[in-house]
């Protein structure tokens, strides 16, 4: 059982936990995630550590409710636990200095680069950080990002915040600014977007590391589950990733392969809210009623 | 003794395991043999010649004196026959369902030759074990503690028989698991309908009364590397037995279409996510019509007897040599033709064609026909021109084997492999690095239960041997990992 120290709303959708899991805490280095499994009939998830306290024997998530497993999970709070937590997994980010590393976060994207901005700017990388959204509940971390980067661009694609427009947009801007030239782009985020990056890139020959998020079960490379195309390899995205050059990344592929489960997610989901219903229901009944539950 | 003669006894018949109807047993993941009464068990020890060579010990990689648990049997001395089982072997009511025992135990033995029918060896061994789970509160007798801590990684077979055994020897044993579920491959791969998870839970729940921790979730490679766990964690020697969990894929077109799954990730969803149980459980499967498994091992037939089960109306094996050739255990091949698994024998995959979405919908394939023995002296198969032919399917599965899985060798530079990425070590599972033992699938790639827990059981004896004449005193540094 691994306790949940401390959380914090981030968003209506994105919230912030601080977990105890000393074992993880003590070799964690940025790049690398876990997996958890909430429950005795949970799925396994891989979710990205976004910082970590050696000392205190901590690790930080950032986790975006968008189905079964994270609703639940961020319906969670300072005093509950989760039952498993592996890792670290993956390997980690190499860290060197590039001189301008530009680090883009689209949606719960974020909570992966940020470790990285921190690891980037250690070194001496000049950190340009970009965090995008549709609209502005999106654009998750900001003040965060700022504490550990030179500076930082929040996007929204509706202009209800900061820059209109999308990070690739932004990026373009940078990319014409010839006095500060890109070193280096470390992205995250939906892959619609890294795509769209990756193929910005290519040409202009900028290194283009993109962190790849296939549908995962054990994280050892024992299943082949997230498997992804690399140039003419297959590699497993859990222990020879999850960052890969993102020139040479079968984007379709990987898109593809996303929506494998889409008929249960949905099942999922719909019996958890309609068992929410029903529970709200009796309760409001009760209560009208005048019993306690 | 019992006192029959032994022409009385050869006069007795084998005993049949009862199993449950196939059509009714391939539509659930209950266990497909009941398991005998006490009657036939009796009986079926009866059988026994009780040889003076006892030539069927030497086929039991980890030494049950069979002759004597046998003899137990036949004077109805379940708890006596209990004890001499449990005194070699940790998981009888496991390797009693699983051990191939037609290649092990029951080949040689002496009632098996020329026309004759082996004793049912295994079923006896199945029978005593669950017999002691429901009525034996077995307590082992543990030596006095040793001071020493032994580190074991893995939870398989492997490495639980070698906690037992460095647990009965009075060592503090920790073994750290990358799962969340101890077993091994007992749990992720191997169905429930042959090997019920109660079974594995309560031989695990024996190790842990005997004081073996199991520390879950722990990635040795990752989490802790080895020379950590040796130099930091105060462990005075260790065991691997990481297995050897990486699947293999035939890398031919189409391989990571939807619907493609390998045996290892379909039978982890399967049996320990537990996606049968879907949307009890939260892990999703695809659940196929037409399921076609690649492989004749015991791996493709658990598969594709999971896919009939997940409610496949076709079921198809596809294996490129012929029966007699199939290496899975008899018994499974005979209980999956039963069930109605489809057999396409002579039969390799060239590519799985997609539709526009990205799904599976069918495998090409080409007739083969065999032709001279290769070097492991099985005759070649080699495919016949212009015989390609397409099996509509809407799931695959490529169970043609598993290989070493690089994720702690690669952090333990000290610790040599072979070219295959195997640790390299001697008969008693020393590697070369001082104190590191290994055992099961790691040294010798994918192979049976019983051959890794009679590698667990050597090495735990060099283990104590090793930290006895060796070490001497026990490492103070480091606190246990907990
Ligand atoms: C290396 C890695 C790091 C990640 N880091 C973070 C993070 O820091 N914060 C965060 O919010 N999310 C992160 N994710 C994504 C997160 O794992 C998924 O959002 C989560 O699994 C969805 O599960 P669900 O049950 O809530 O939703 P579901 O309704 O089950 O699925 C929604 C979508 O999530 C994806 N998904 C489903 N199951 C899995 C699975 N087992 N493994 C991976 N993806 C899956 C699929 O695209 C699916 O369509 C990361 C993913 C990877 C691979
Ligand atoms: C589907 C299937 C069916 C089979 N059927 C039979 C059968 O009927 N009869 C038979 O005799 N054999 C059968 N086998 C083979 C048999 O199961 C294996 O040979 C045996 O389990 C090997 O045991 P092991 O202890 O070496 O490794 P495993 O059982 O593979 O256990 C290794 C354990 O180590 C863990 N691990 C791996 N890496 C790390 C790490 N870095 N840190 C911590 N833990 C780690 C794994 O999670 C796993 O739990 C079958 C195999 C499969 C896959
Ligand atoms: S463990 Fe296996 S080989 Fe040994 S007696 Fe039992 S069935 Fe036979
Ligand atoms: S070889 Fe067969 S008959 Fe002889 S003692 Fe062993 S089990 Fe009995
Ligand atoms: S998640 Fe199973 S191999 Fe990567």
């Amino acid at each position: 059982m691994f306790p949940i120290l401390d959380a914090k709303l981030l968003a209506s959708d994105v919230k912030w936990f601080k977990i105890e899991a000393p074992l993880v805490a003590k070799h964690r280095q940025p790049g690398q995630f876990v997996i958890i499994r909430l429950d005795e009939t949970g799925e396994r998830i891989p979710l990205t550590i976004a910082d970590c306290d050696r000392e205190a024997g901590t690790i930080d998530l950032i986790v975006k409710a968008i189905g079964k497993t994270t609703i639940c999970l961020c319906e969670k709070d300072k005093g509950d636990t989760i039952t498993d937590v592996m890792g670290p997994l993956g390997m980690p980010t190499e860290i060197e200095n590039v001189g301008h590393a530009v680090l883009i976060g689209g949606g719960v994207g974020t909570a992966v680069i940020y470790p990285l901005a921190k690891a980037l700017q250690d070194v001496g990388n000049y950190v340009s950080s970009i965090t995008g959204g549709r609209t502005k509940d999106l654009v998750v971390l900001e003040d965060a990002l700022k504490e550990v980067s030179d500076i930082v661009y929040a996007t929204t694609d509706d202009g209800s915040y900061g820059f209109h427009g999308t990070v690739a947009d932004k990026l373009t801007e940078l990319m014409e600014d010839k006095d500060r030239p890109i070193g280096a782009i470390y992205t995250a985020g939906p892959v619609p977007m890294m795509k769209a990056i990756a193929d910005m890139t290519r040409e202009a020959g900028i290194k283009t590391i993109v962190s790849l998020n296939p549908i995962m079960v054990d994280g050892t490379g024992m299943c082949g589950g997230c498997r992804v195309s690399i140039g003419t390899e297959t590699k497993f995205a859990c222990v020879d990733g999850p960052e890969f050059d993102g020139h040479e990344v079968d984007f379709r592929e990987l898109a593809d392969r996303l929506t494998a489960y889409r008929d249960q997610e949905k099942t999922s989901l719909d019996r958890m809210q309609q068992r929410k219903c029903r529970a709200e229901a009796q309760f409001e009944a009760a209560q009208a009623d005048g019993r306690t539950v | 003794m019992s006192n029959l003669t032994p022409k009385e006894r050869m006069k007795i018949a084998r005993q049949k395991m009862p199993e449950r109807a196939a059509d009714e047993r391939n539509k659930d993941f209950k266990e497909v043999n009941i398991g005998m009464k006490e009657e036939a068990a009796t009986l079926e020890a009866d059988r026994c010649l009780q040889c003076k060579d006892r030539a069927c010990i030497a086929g039991c990689p980890v030494g049950i004196d069979i002759p004597v648990f046998l003899d137990r049997i036949s004077e109805g001395d379940m708890e006596g026959a209990a004890k001499v089982l449990l005194d070699a072997n940790t998981l009888p009511g496991i390797t009693g369902r699983v051990c191939p025992q037609e290649e092990q135990c029951e080949q040689v033995c002496v009632r098996g030759k020329g026309k004759g029918v082996a004793v049912g060896i295994g079923y006896l061994e199945r029978y005593v074990a669950d017999w002691a789970r429901e009525n034996l509160d077995i307590k082992q007798i543990l030596a006095e503690p040793s001071g020493f801590k032994v580190a074991i990684v893995g939870s398989g077979p492997a490495g639980l028989t070698a906690g037992g055994e460095l647990a009965k020897k009075g060592h503090d044993v920790t073994i750290f698991e990358a799962l969340h579920t101890a077993g091994g491959v007992l749990v992720y791969g191997i169905p429930e309908f042959r090997l019920p998870n109660k079974v594995i839970e309560s031989e695990v729940d024996r190790l842990r009364q005997m004081g073996v921790k199991i520390i879950c979730n722990v990635v040795v490679g990752r989490t802790f590397t080895v020379n950590e766990l040796l130099e930091e964690e105060g462990f005075d020697a260790m065991f691997i037995a990481n297995g050897a969990g990486l699947p293999v894929f035939m890398n031919i077109p189409g391989e990571n279409l939807k619907g493609v799954y390998s045996a290892n990730e379909y039978l982890t969803r399967s049996n320990l996510m537990r996606a049968y149980e879907f949307p009890e459980s939260d892990t999703p499967i695809v659940r196929g019509d037409k399921v076609v498994v690649i492989g004749g091992g015991n791996v493709a037939m658990d598969s594709v007897r999971t896919a009939k089960r997940l409610g496949a109306k076709e079921a198809t094996l596809v294996y490129r040599r012929s029966r007699q050739e199939m290496p899975a255990r008899v018994e499974e091949a005979h209980h999956a033709e039963e069930e109605g698994i489809i057999f396409k024998l002579l039969c390799n995959p060239l590519r799985y064609l997609g539709t526009e979405d990205g799904w599976v919908k069918g495998v090409e394939c080409i007739q083969m026909e065999l032709g001279e023995p290769d070097d492991s002296g099985r005759r070649r198969p080699v495919p016949i021109k212009g015989s390609e032919f397409i099996i509509d399917c809407d799931v695959a599965i490529p169970a043609i084997g598993t290989q070493a899985n690089p994720l702690l060798t690669a952090t333990t530079p000290d610790l040599k492999v072979n070219r295959w990425g195997y640790i390299e070590a001697d008969e008693d599972g020393a590697t070369s690095m001082p104190g590191v033992f290994a055992g099961g699938d790691i040294i010798r790639g994918a192979a049976t239960v019983i051959l890794a827990m009679g590698d667990g059981k050597r090495s735990a004896a060099a283990i104590d041997k090793y930290l006895r004449e060796t070490k001497k005193a026990p490492t103070k540094a480091g606190a246990a990992a907990s």
